[in-house]
């Protein structure tokens, strides 16, 4: 096998890798030496981490066992100092001497530190990896401003995350405009106007001479002799190609290092991709034109036929706090172009298209970028538009004509841009597994699980693939999973219709395509015929996923955690001493209080919840169900001055009520006793409002994922009423929503005024409430079931871990 | 590389309950023993290829493939890979049932 080495573990590199065993996977033996103790990680997502909507673990590409499972030897935190070009060899900071047939360098680049005075201080970063990251992230915990200096992509993107970071953000930007090499003045105006609003500070046109203090920064001077304070100075302002190992060896370097379009240096065998790599004198800092290099570089080694890199023309989908932005091509109007210009100041939308010779040669797009992707096409392919009208050119395909648009669309046109999916993927997905519904594709492509405005897209391709066969009725019906065309109502009509009475029974008489189901219809058909079959159903506890199969959450090690219930928050100095050694005896790692008011314990053996359960003696807290989870309560007016209701027995009636009961997902609730609402009962599925005289019900609330507030169902005069239109609401809930449809999507798809008419039937609260009593008395407590049952201890708890070592060695 | 192979018992096939996951450790390795319905028995790495993990031994079993608990993907048991629209892989061990034992081939 031949030795191929990379210096640099960082996107373009690994994606040639990528490419390399895409072609093939035994060619090669692959060693990677990466300077960042890290695996390779996704850089552009660093501004997410900066602002807070992501974390480290998210952003990596390629976990560690990734290189395992390739037989990639890695090594991080080494550096390759020099290469023997002559005898093939290269030399690591650490003394490591390793031979190569064939090397890569990818070794990118870093964040270009202005030469001035003082740029060697402590407080002054560039933004380029996870280091500098966690600098800017402590700095802000202890200091309060910072200076950007740079108004590019990368600089505001920064200054953003330190907005959020709760930093006062000065941006300092050399030129008149922000982002002027994507921008023209129109819309790089409108974008600072945008930014200012959002809190950022701009000094345009200043260049910074000296940075000032001591050790630490303390500020920033100006050519022009003004001055500004600064505890922390984030340099954006460009990269600078990582060149100086392989200049040091020989190989011929310009501003990157410079190859030809096969990415061959201009040493034998020694190949360059990346960010430190300059193409006919372009060094490319956008991840696209890296990718396009890596699958030429990839095909080149495997001795494979590949067209030549021939350079990229890059087209900018970006989004800078909030804003989309479009940019392809030129961006200034000169004679010989024509423009054609939108600028919409009331919705904020501007874009202009540049046409030279009949050829669309520029593009930027503020506001809306829906448009990006033809006009890229148009831009890249050399599309003649001579015989358009300027209106037709400004128009997506989905607006202007339907499925002959998409009919001429190339197979490689990106349909949903969330998900990178494209024509050829769906027509292909649709042709091999013969999918004739709009959920079907989404399901097998991802396409439109997004944002899903390419769904109609993607609907009219199906419709073009499938020609006469489309039905656009059925394609657009949701079916209960991949393995029935049946929607829930006709699952639901047919369990009754046909009487059906078990899970199996259901797939094996509905003709399911897959005779043992999948995690989304086996759990969905065990709700439903638990809800039909109020006391006479037995559960099949097989179909249940693992927290409920387990009465515990499952953790992503394995463990699993314990949650006791504690009804209305309310327990005892006895009870807190049995979770006390409880947790003591079984080394519980965390001991937490949960944010449904009760105690849970995390990270215990599976074998040991059984005995645990034991020791605890109290009921299952349920935390894992699609269930009741908990009732929070306030103190009310058995102690606080303000309390005009009794929450806590309330409360705790609810819970002792509706505990167990089988739900289409999870419903949590909240009694407070006065508006003050301590039990913050405005958001959750049912919340209760002492007020003077009564109780207010709120419904459909949501403090989770899609934060809604609750609506007010009813006001009732006492705690019997309240019990009864509870009852029958969740009855309502539980016999019309579909499983896994949450109380708040689930009075959005009905209405609640539909809801409110059907509960102020006295007779059909009746009603209900007797199906809901009839329902509850088929609960039995887990904990204790399991701690009587030899046979679910065996099938549920029982270690089967067989310790073997092995005797090969 | 000089590479040995081993036979190593790891349980007694009539004991297996059908479309319940063992974890058997071998080494550094920890291995997920699945018995399906049709009676085959496949051993793969007992971990999700997803980013973030998870055990496969919990998950639901349906058919030749197992659901991972914890993020839902859909695996096969037969070859490892991850179903669409997710990609991945998991390492897949060979098994061989002699006289009621269940041995695993590495």
């Amino acid at each position: 096998m031949k030795k191929l080495v990379m210096v640099g573990n960082g996107m373009a590199g690994v994606r040639t890798i990528e490419e390399i065993l895409k072609i093939s996977q035994d060619q090669f033996e692959i060693t990677i030496f990466g300077q960042e103790p890290y695996p390779n990680y996704n850089r552009i997502k660093l501004s997410n981490i900066l602002q807070g909507d992501t974390s480290f673990e998210d952003i990596i590409i390629n976990p560690l066992d990734w290189y395992k499972e390739n037989n990639i030897q890695l090594f991080t935190g080494e550096a390759a100092e020099r290469i023997d070009v002559e005898g093939k060899m290269i030399f690591t900071d650490k003394g490591r001497a390793v031979e190569y047939d064939e090397l890569i360098i990818a070794t990118g680049s870093n964040s270009f530190i202005l030469p001035i005075p003082g740029a060697d201080k402590k407080g002054v970063t560039g933004f380029r990896d996870i280091k500098d990251c966690e600098m800017m992230i402590k700095s802000a915990g202890e200091y309060k401003k910072a200076v950007v200096i740079g108004g590019g992509l990368l600089g505001l993107e920064a200054a953003r995350g330190l907005l959020n970071l709760g930093m006062v953000v000065d941006v300092v930007h050399l030129m008149p405009d922000l982002m002027e090499r994507q921008l023209d003045s129109v819309a790089s105006a409108m974008l600072k106007k945008e930014l200012e609003a959002q809190g950022m500070n701009f000094l345009m046109e200043k260049q910074t001479v000296e940075i000032l203090g001591d050790e630490r920064v303390t500020g920033l001077r100006f050519k022009d002799g003004s001055e500004i304070e600064a505890d922390l100075v984030v340099m954006a302002i460009g990269i600078k190609s990582n060149t100086g190992f392989a200049k040091n060896s020989g190989i011929y370097v310009n501003r990157g290092i410079v190859v030809n379009d096969y990415m061959e240096t201009s040493a034998p065998n020694v190949y360059a991709a990346g960010e430190c790599a300059e193409h006919r004198e372009i060094v490319y800092g956008l991840v696209a034109p890296l990718y396009e290099q890596g699958k030429v570089l990839a095909g080149r080694i495997c001795g494979v036929d590949v067209a030549p890199y021939e350079g990229s023309v890059t087209g900018t989908q970006l989004k800078v706090a909030g804003v989309d932005l479009f940019s392809a091509g030129e961006i200034f109007e000169d004679e010989t172009t024509k423009a054609i210009k939108v600028h919409n100041e009331f919705d904020g939308i501007y874009k202009k298209i540049l046409i030279r010779n009949n050829l669309i040669v520029g593009v930027v797009l503020y506001g809306d970028t829906k448009d990006s992707t033809k006009l890229y096409r148009m831009l890249t392919k050399k599309e003649d538009v001579s015989g358009m009208t300027s209106i037709s050119i400004l128009q997506t395909e989905c607006d202007a004509g339907g499925s002959d648009d998409v009919a001429s669309m190339p197979n490689d046109e990106l349909i949903c841009g969330c998900n990178g999916v494209t024509k050829g993927a769906i027509v292909d997905a649709i042709q091999a597994k013969g999918l004739t519904t709009l959920d079907q594709v989404s399901h097998c492509t991802n396409a439109g699980r997004s944002c899903g405005r390419c769904k109609p897209m993607v609907s009219q391709i199906l419709a073009l693939t499938l020609g006469d066969k489309f039905d656009a009725a059925a394609a657009a019906k949701i079916s209960l999973c991949g393995c029935t065309h049946l929607s829930r109502d006709e699952v639901v009509a047919e369990i009754k219709a046909k009487g059906l009475t078990s899970v199996k029974e259901v797939m094996n008489v509905l003709e399911w395509n897959n005779e043992e189901g999948c995690t989304k219809c086996r759990p969905a058909l065990n709700y439903y015929l638990g809800m039909i079959y109020m006391d006479t159903y037995k559960d099949d506890r097989d179909s249940r996923l693992v927290n409920e199969k387990m009465h515990a959450n499952i953790q992503k090690d394995g463990k699993y955690s314990v949650v006791p219930r504690m009804y209305g928050g309310v327990t005892t100095a006895a009870d807190l001493k049995k979770i006390a050694e409880v947790a003591e005896k079984y080394d519980v790692p965390l001991v937490k209080l949960t944010g449904g008011q009760r105690i849970g314990l995390f990270g215990v053996k599976k074998e040991d919840l059984p005995s645990m359960w034991e020791e605890l003696d109290m009921p299952s807290g349920y935390a894992y169900g699609k269930t009741l989870r908990t009732v929070k309560t306030c103190v009310g007016a058995q102690f606080c001055r303000y309390g005009t209701q009794d929450s806590m027995a309330l409360g705790i009636e609810l819970e002792k009520k509706f505990e167990r009961l089988d739900t289409p997902h999870k419903v949590k609730m909240g009694v407070s006793a006065c508006p003050r609402n301590c039990s913050e009962a405005g958001i959750k599925d049912i919340g209760f409002v002492g007020i003077d005289g009564g109780w207010e019900i709120y419904v459909a609330g949501n403090g989770g994922v899609d934060l809604r507030p609750g609506e007010l169902l009813c006001t009732v005069k006492n705690q019997a009423e309240v019990m009864e239109m509870t009852g029958a609401y969740l009855q309502y809930y539980r016999e019309t929503a579909n499983y896994l449809e949450r109380t708040s999507k689930w009075i959005d798809r009905v209405g609640l005024k539909h809801v409110q008419e059907v509960l102020a039937n006295e007779e059909t609260r009746k009603a209900l409430n007797s199906r809901m009593d009839q329902t509850l008395q088929k609960y039995i407590e887990p904990w204790n079931e399991a701690i009587q049952s030899e046979e679910i201890q065996d099938k549920y708890y029982a270690k089967h871990t067989i310790m073997v070592g092995s005797e090969g060695k | 590389m000089i590479s040995t192979i081993t036979r190593i018992p790891v349980a007694n096939y009539s004991n297996l309950k059908v479309r319940a996951g063992y974890s058997i450790k071998i080494d550094d390795k920890e291995i997920a023993l699945f018995k399906l319905t049709n009676g085959e028995v496949y051993a793969i790495e007992n971990r999700s290829p997803h980013p973030k993990g998870g055990v496969l031994t919990e998950g639901l079993v349906s058919g030749e493939y197992v659901f991972c608990p914890v993020y839902d993907w859909k695996i096969s048991l037969t070859d490892g890979k991850v179903q669409a629209p997710d990609v991945g892989q998991v390492r897949t061990y060979q098994v061989e049932v002699d006289n009621d034992i269940v041995f695993i081939v590495i």
